[in-house]
């Protein structure tokens, strides 16, 4: 193929790489539009796609009319407790059996591996009765508790092929200058690990921040929704009203998405390699 | 010299105990780090299996004491229960229209972005953008743009000569095809291109040139070389979309409720309905474990059928 074809080429492929830009972006501008849009805007025919004026106010709307503030709050809490277990615990996990000779570590392995296929729908009755027995509904127990104990199949797998990379001899000359395992692990395993434990947390925290189902069936308080079902209330509250509230669910909706999204700009570099992973080598 | 054999004797054992003991202390310390797990996966995964199987056989609504029911629940299921197959046919249509689009669109999306534009890395930031909305919010976005009378959609199809555009999320016909359409937006360039793109770098060179000297174009390389390549790739993300898509529930519960009439009333819904709101639990374990079942069927086959379409480099046979 010559220089000047190959050239033309690569410009034509401009063009559908362009439309699908397009049709990824376009929802999204149309909602950060509708986001800044006055009332009088909204229900307007042909729609606008961008407002006149620049309704900054929306965006404190949303904290005034529902307790936002609170849900925000809320998710923080419980997804900073459910992601430091998640982390902390599947690490141990995987060190154990990257690193430790057990009988029955490779039956326990496969038994981590197949828990990944096993749809969690099957144990949700189940489960809600456990908490219910242990007085924990409507508190965030549930929602924290099974991640300190290597609730997460995925990430025991994902850390253990990371451990794996890392050289025995380096194990064994801190083991022949008397370090602990602990110790082994705290300044040997993990600096090198550094990267696993960024993918482990970002999709754990992406998990937890989006999480639905869990709080929809444990909590009923309303002071201690999190962001999804606080967004979810909202919604329902304003298909009671009668004035438009799109600008302001579009407000609220995208402000639920900004951590996902700062998160992903910042570390894209983890996003690729955890799925990869997951990919890949699964 | 008796002695000394002796003295060698007495040692060769004492050595082994040693080794024995460490040995041992090495697989304690190794229980120690796997047992936050181990505790977990008993209490909220074994244990929690087991009583959902037997919570299938009973009748319990949480108010009293589950009673054994026999097949009363499977029957029911299978029998009575006017929204199970549907709820089943619905879940199945929509993967069944879902998944292969979505890994056509994904396939493509990572073939273009494989082509090493100038710029690639900002349009494969573009194109993940959308799978990381949570689905909360990705429901309540595509609500608006469905608005029949004042969303953009509608509008749109106006421009392009369709006047009369669908209800969308509030139309019997048009509600299954719209969640589908949402979750196509918020998956295809998601985790699913980034593992095909992945796939496609795996890829010789060397095949490709090879097929260029033979005298092939575009299309036989895709054919003859890029799809068998990439065919784990493919099939891992095939086994993945479908469980993922006939576990679908946030979406529809967000944004039609199963509605309108039953329109969008997966299973999943089904099943949550029964067990949280109705408090069936031992029907709704029943309800459970038949998705199990349907899972594990579903997946074993495809991986039966895998081994006709799926080519791993370095088999021989």
């Amino acid at each position: 193929m010559s220089l000047r074809r190959r050239y033309l080429l690569s410009l034509l492929l401009y063009a559908p790489a362009l439309l699908l830009a397009a049709l990824f972006m376009g929802p999204f501008l149309w909602t950060v539009g509708s986001a800044f849009k006055h009332p009088t805007e909204i229900y307007v025919f042909p729609p606008l796609l961008w407002p006149e004026e620049m309704q900054w106010r929306n965006w404190v709307e949303v904290w005034i009319q529902v307790p936002f503030a609170r849900y925000v709050r809320n998710s923080v809490q419980v997804t900073g407790l459910a992601v430091a277990g998640q982390v902390l615990s599947t690490t141990l996990v995987a060190y154990g059996f990257a690193r430790y000779r057990f009988p029955g570590r490779d039956f326990l392995f496969m038994v981590v591996l197949s828990t990944m296929i096993l749809p969690f729908e099957v144990l949700l009755i189940p489960q809600f009765l456990i908490f219910r027995t242990l007085g924990w509904l409507d508190s965030y127990l549930p929602l924290v508790v099974p991640f300190f104990l290597g609730a997460g199949p995925f990430f025991i797998f994902l850390m253990r092929q990371f451990f794996l990379t890392i050289p025995l001899d380096l194990d064994e000359s801190a083991r022949l200058d008397g370090a602990s395992s602990w110790r082994i692990l705290w300044s040997i395993i993990l600096p090198l690990s550094l990267p696993g434990l960024a993918t482990v947390a970002i999709f754990s925290f992406l998990t937890h921040w989006d999480s639905f189902l869990g709080p929809l069936i444990y909590l009923n308080t309303m002071e201690k929704y999190t962001l999804p079902l606080g967004l979810r209330f909202f919604q329902l509250v304003a298909d009671a009203g009668g004035a438009p509230r799109e600008h302001l669910l579009m407000a609220a909706s995208l402000t639920v998405s900004l951590p996902g999204l700062a998160l992903f700009v910042l570390a894209q570099k983890y996003f690729v390699q955890g799925i990869v992973l997951s990919g890949i080598k699964g | 010299m008796a002695t000394l054999s002796a003295a060698a004797s007495a040692q060769r054992p004492a050595r082994g105990r040693r080794k024995v003991s460490l040995r041992r202390q090495e697989a304690l310390t190794g229980y120690l780090y796997i047992s936050p797990w181990l505790a977990g996966f008993l209490a909220f995964t074994a244990f929690p299996f087991l009583a959902s199987f037997y919570l299938s056989f009973t009748d319990y609504t949480v108010v009293s004491q589950p009673r054994f029911a026999g097949l009363a629940n499977y029957a029911e299921a299978l029998t009575g229960d006017d929204l199970f197959w549907g709820s089943l046919r619905r879940t199945f249509t929509y993967a069944a229209v879902g998944v292969p689009l979505g890994i056509a669109g994904s396939l493509a999306c990572a073939l273009l972005l494989n082509q090493r534009l100038p710029g690639t890395t900002v349009f494969r930031a573009l194109f993940f953008l959308p799978s990381l909305t949570p689905l909360v919010a990705l429901a309540l976005l595509w609500q608006w743009i469905f608005q029949p009378d004042f969303g953009i959609l509608n509008f749109l199809l106006a421009q392009v000569g369709i006047v009369d555009g669908p209800g969308w999320l509030s139309s019997i016909e048009w509600a299954l095809p719209s969640l589908i359409i949402m979750s196509l937006w918020a998956t295809v360039g998601g985790g699913q291109m980034v593992i095909f793109l992945a796939g496609l770098q795996g890829v010789p060179q060397e095949l490709y040139e090879a097929v260029e000297i033979d005298g092939g174009g575009v299309w036989r390389k895709f054919r003859h070389v890029t799809l068998p390549m990439i065919s784990p790739t493919m099939f891992f993300n095939l086994i993945l979309g479908i469980i993922g898509a006939l576990r679908v529930f946030t979406v529809a519960y967000v944004s039609t409720e199963g509605g309108p009439a039953y329109a969008t009333w997966f299973y999943i819904l089904h099943l949550y309905t029964q067990a949280f709101k109705y408090f069936n639990m031992g029907y709704a374990s029943a309800l459970a474990w038949i998705f199990f079942l349907i899972l594990i069927a579903f997946t074993y086959l495809q991986v039966r059928a895998s081994r006709h379409w799926v080519f791993y480099a370095g088999d021989r046979d």
